[in-house]
């Protein structure tokens, strides 16, 4: 065997399975894979004793016969989620020293499915950002480059150490979080396959929240099978998240039929951005004929609130998250700076003005800004009924058609600084995730080719609520019609 | 009834009062954890991760505390909604770990009803209420343990929360007491708020404004949590007075939150809560609409017991209680049902109808055993004589076997002791003589003793038969029926 | 619809509690004036008879059994707590 880090997670598992390979090599070949791809700053936190532990007990009980969907896989948790005695930062300021004494029910539930954790993964501040420059912790670097170039490249955000420990051979996948667009986006600039599943799909209990009622856990794999095993592994009904919905998990994996015949996929007339790179263009019109290639039907429809959705969301999102946020005072946990003589408000005001970086706070003043007197309805009020229409376009839309196929996002990749300077030009990316966000529904991004520069552009998939059995099948359709075989060429190690 | 009027120098003002009462539901587990809600623990010993806020913490709703506030609404006779919303009221302080409070703003569970208080001379007035909202109590912070800290046990957060809120119908600090007095005993009757004042399970905001007699309404400023029924009347009128003392004086009252320092006697501003105030409400995406349907109102409406109001209405009616001693045994539900438990017991023990006896039963209920528990500070929960054992002496004062003052005797050792009254008539034996050959032999020797009384009472001195049949009683040491003790004394002495 | 001067700013950060020192505030105006025009195009949408939107998920909110299955964990409670005596939180004197 050459290299165990390449391995998909299912050929793993069939190897585990048979064998021929043990959790602990597994594992300990990742060890030194996340060790060797510090350079990417993908892991803020490493933690190889928990991952030998975790892995000799897959390996005994699959001895015992007891092996689950993920025994002995060693993958990376985003900050975001709350794991037990380990550092959970949210990679901000503010969390500083925080180790729970609780375990999230996402990672709770890869471990009862033996699970092997290789250390927490960077990201933006509290899932703030794009392009992962947000983060306490430094800036994550995209594995791929532009061909020839030696300019590192932001790998997407907010779930940034999440794709790029897994494009860069330093997870087998990764758990991730999407509130308007955070797994999508990532997914699409490393060539990773990222899926965030139905709101109330997977339980919030124990993510740090961001936008409460946009906040969905999902994952991140190098292909569209990793994706159905280990997204099974992290859903299902939780009674501890009051948005939690209680429905039976299909066999994802068995979804991936590769038939779409007769499917009807629909394609949003709304998406065709002016100014839109060709390229992305190209590749959209290249997976139409791939849906046609494969017996699906296309559909051309209308998403006619497309362009609300943005500014919706950077209202929305905002104003659940000044709220959420609020509980950073520097009473109970993390960061507090009292200055000399200071009162309960001064030692407020110092701590959150010392623990939240400029987009946080930038955020949190928009939020509040929204919320308060005088302007509740003009915005917050305003932009819920806007999100409601948005939900409607999908709900009629899917009365229509089965899918939704779109590009993931509206450029591949940027190289670092290329756009931090304007907060909205920064936004902008989200352009094609945030509306699903907001409406709730599935989505996924899968790799479907790369620019003229040799770095990965995506495909978006939407479905119906709870249909991520046919994102996961249309996912696997592009993914074997794109049959793309760059990987990114290997600088960090 | 006579008007609450303050006289100012220029001419007369009145007040205009209305209640937001912060009631602690009765619950097992808190509104949205499942930390306990018990008075007294340890601190920071009854707090779950969600209700320190920890990073990812998430609110689920205690099904109890709906039904509660449900409850409380139809006792109340108010709407109730069957579709409300939770939202966040967004601040910051110590002791509120979310920095916001999770409660209800647009979309109230309860809408409005109504309370009718119980003013002197029988006078009776209906007070609206507005609105009940389910909402989590915050911690608890102590400014005054440490020199350089505040410290915050967080106990109480997230302890549900009934907020009743009035209209301004009250008129009087009698009326807010009234209203108050009320209000908490229709709590405690159907069991949603334990109504414990000192233990902050009820507290009052009380928001005071005066007027001249038809005009409109002034500037109100709001009392934050009076902690007792005799606070809220001192606080009330304190306050009226120092509004009319400034709008005599040209000056204009601020809308503003004060404090009641029960040792001064004064309300003073509470700036520092005071500062740029802009809740920033908004529904709380970690929870969906609250819903419920019709079945599960019924069902709440179903376990109310019967209600102060009506009760007393049918202690006077099926009774005959009179007024006063119907109120006061509605007054709790612990004595009311007291009272009926006795009579029940009384009726069977006697075989009479209820109504012969309930008169008789009520007097003894509130004179004799509640002031005896007056008396020994207890209350009827934990009254040494129980209602079976008053049934059982009422019972033998009316077939006769002890007479009333005996039976005052032997409550007295019922209760000390705790044991029966027959019991205790047997031990000290104390029945009533009813045996005429005995009673003849005793006024026999009354008579034989007292020659000179005797030839004075047939000399004409009739009064005298109240002297011999006090000799007679005493001689058989209380216990002879004084009935025929009449009856066989006159022929003796007329000879 | 907004202009957000420096003195919103600065009332915003209040209420935010964040301490954002003098120097910045017309920076962060001009910044958060961008965005909210940028947001203000959802005036263009119609919303007249439109119910804001009450939640993602079309379900009922959950109830939970009225049982004390939680708490009585002190020391986690105050574990990560900057500073803590007795048991309690503490935090700068608050003079009321
Ligand atoms: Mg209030
Ligand atoms: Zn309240």
């Amino acid at each position: 065997m050459t290299d165990l880090t390449k391995l998909t997670i299912a050929a793993a598992r069939d190897l585990m399975a048979k064998g021929e390979l043990s959790s602990r090599e597994l594992t300990e070949a990742h060890i030194k894979a996340v060790e060797a791809a510090r350079p990417l700053n993908a892991y803020v936190a490493e933690t190889p004793e928990m991952a030998l532990a975790q892995a000799d007990a897959a390996d005994a009980k699959r001895k015992a016969g007891d092996a689950r969907a993920m025994t002995g896989i060693p993958v990376g948790i985003k900050d975001l989620f709350a794991t037990k005695g380990v550092h959970t930062q949210a990679c901000s300021h503010i969390l500083d020293g925080f180790k729970p004494e609780y375990e999230s029910t996402v990672t709770q539930k890869l471990w009862d499915n033996g699970a092997v954790m290789l250390g927490k993964l960077n990201m933006d501040e509290f899932a703030m950002g794009s392009s992962n420059e947000t983060s306490y912790y430094g800036p994550v670097k995209n594995p791929w480059r532009a061909e020839g170039s030696n300019k590192d490249y932001v790998p997407g955000g907010s779930s940034g150490g999440s794709v790029a420990s897994v494009a860069g051979y330093a997870a087998m996948g990764a758990t991730a979080s999407d509130t308007g667009g955070s797994i999508r986006q990532p997914a699409a600039f490393t060539g990773t396959y990222g899926i965030k599943p139905t709101y109330g799909r997977c339980s919030r209990y124990g993510m740090v929240a961001f936008a409460s009622s946009l906040d969905q856990a999902g994952t991140i794999t190098r292909t569209v099978r990793d994706g159905a095993i280990m997204l099974e592994s992290i859903c299902g009904f939780d009674p501890k998240d009051s948005t939690s919905v209680n429905m039976p998990v299909p066999n994802f994996e068995a979804a991936l039929t590769g038939d779409i015949r007769g499917l009807k996929v629909g394609i949003p007339q709304e998406y065709h951005l002016a100014g839109m790179p060709a390229e992305i263009e190209a590749l959209w019109h290249q997976g139409i004929e791939w849906m046609k290639a494969a017996g699906a039907e296309v559909v051309d429809i209308n998403l006619p609130h497309t362009k609300y959705a943005l500014p919706t969301y950077y209202i929305v999102a905002p104003a659940e998250a000044s709220s959420n946020l609020a509980r950073y005072d520097g009473v109970r946990y993390g960061l507090r700076v009292v200055p000399n003589g200071g009162g309960l408000n001064d030692m407020y005001e110092a701590t959150r003005a010392a623990g939240f970086g400029d987009e946080v706070k930038r955020r949190i003043m928009i939020g509040t800004y929204v919320l308060s007197a005088g302007y509740y309805d003009a915005y917050y009020l305003k932009a819920q009924k806007v999100r409601q229409l948005i939900s409607d376009d999908f709900k009629r839309a899917f009365e229509k058609v089965d899918v939704i196929l779109t590009p993931t996002a509206p450029s591949a990749a940027f190289a670092f600084g290329e756009k931090s300077d304007d907060p909205v030009s920064m936004y902008l990316n989200d352009v094609f995730t945030v509306p699903a966000s907001l409406a709730g529904i599935p989505g996924a991004s899968v790799a479907a080719g790369l620019d003229a520069q040799g770095l990965p552009l995506g495909l978006q998939i939407l479905g119906r609520p709870f249909d991520e059995e046919t994102v996961l099948r249309v996912s696997g359709v592009i993914e074997e019609a794109a049959a793309l075989k760059a990987e990114p060429k290997v600088w960090w190690r | 009834m006579a008007k609450y009027i303050i006289q100012g120098a220029t001419g007369d003002f009145e007040v205009v009062l209305g209640l937001e009462v912060h009631a602690q539901v009765t619950s097992n587990a808190k509104l949205f954890s499942g930390a306990a809600t018990d008075f007294g623990a340890e601190p920071n010993a009854q707090v779950s991760l969600v209700d320190a806020a920890m990073p990812g913490m998430l609110p689920t709703i205690n099904e109890e505390c709906v039904r509660q506030a449900v409850r409380t609404g139809l006792a109340l006779g108010a709407q109730i909604n069957k579709y409300s919303v939770f939202d966040r009221k967004n601040y910051f302080y110590a002791d509120l770990p979310q920095g916001y409070q999770i409660s209800q703003f647009k979309h109230p569970v309860v809408g409005e009803g109504i309370v009718k208080i119980d003013l002197e001379d029988g006078y009776t007035k209906e007070i609206g209420i507005e609105r009940i909202h389910l909402e989590q109590d915050a911690g608890k912070s102590m400014h005054d343990q440490h020199p350089q800290f505040t410290y915050v046990d967080l106990n109480r957060s997230g302890v549900a929360l009934m907020e009743i809120v009035s209209k301004p119908d009250m008129r009087s600090p009698e009326e807010a007491g009234a209203y108050l007095t009320k209000l908490r005993t229709i709590l405690r009757y159907i069991g949603s708020c334990d109504g414990n004042m000192e233990q902050g399970s009820m507290r009052a905001d009380v928001n005071v404004s005066v007027r001249r007699p038809g005009e409109p309404f002034g500037t109100r400023c709001e009392i934050k949590n009076v902690n007792s029924i005799r606070f809220v009347r001192q606080a009330i009128e304190y306050e009226a007075r120092r509004q009319v003392d400034i709008i005599e004086d040209g000056g204009k009252i601020d809308q503003e939150t004060r404090l009641f320092d029960p040792v001064k006697g004064e309300t003073r501003s509470m700036r520092s809560k005071e500062e740029a105030h802009d809740y920033r409400y908004f529904p709380d995406p970690d929870l969906l609409p609250l819903e419920f349907d019709d079945a599960f109102i019924d069902a709440a409406r179903a376990s109310l017991p019967e209600l102060p109001d009506d009760k007393r209405a049918r202690f006077e009616g099926e009774l005959g209680l009179s007024a006063y001693n119907a109120a006061v045994l509605v007054a709790e539900q612990e004595s009311a049902s007291f009272f009926e438990v006795i009579l029940d017991e009384t009726v069977k023990a006697t075989k009479k109808p209820a109504k012969d006896v309930a008169t008789k039963v009520a007097n003894w209920v509130i004179g004799d055993l509640f002031g005896a528990l007056n008396k020994a500070g207890k209350s009827v929960a934990d009254s040494p004589v129980s209602a079976k054992q008053g049934a059982e002496l009422l019972a033998l004062i009316e077939d006769g076997t002890i007479s009333g003052r005996i039976a005052k005797e032997v409550f007295e050792l019922m209760f000390e002791t705790g044991k029966d009254a027959g019991t205790i008539v047997e031990e000290k034996g104390l029945k009533q003589v009813s045996d005429t050959g005995a009673i003849e032999r005793i006024i026999d020797e009354v008579i034989a003793a007292n020659p000179g009384q005797l030839a004075e009472y047939r000399g004409g001195k009739d009064k005298l038969i109240g002297f011999f049949v006090g000799q007679v009683m005493k001689l058989s040491g209380g216990k002879a029926n004084p009935g025929l003790v009449n009856q066989l004394l006159k022929p003796k002495l007329d000879g | 619809m907004s202009d957000i001067d420096k003195a919103t700013v600065a009332k915003i950060a209040r209420l935010a509690r964040i301490r954002i020192e003098d120097d910045k505030l017309d920076h962060l105006a001009g910044e958060l004036n961008g965005i909210m025009h940028w947001i203000e195009q959802l005036n263009e949408v119609n919303t007249d008879n439109i119910a804001p939107m009450a939640s993602v998920v079309d379900a009922k909110l959950r109830w939970r059994q009225d049982e004390v299955n939680d708490g009585g964990i002190q020391d986690k409670v105050l574990k990560n707590a900057p500073n803590a005596e007795y048991g309690f939180f503490t935090v700068p004197k608050v003079i009321e």
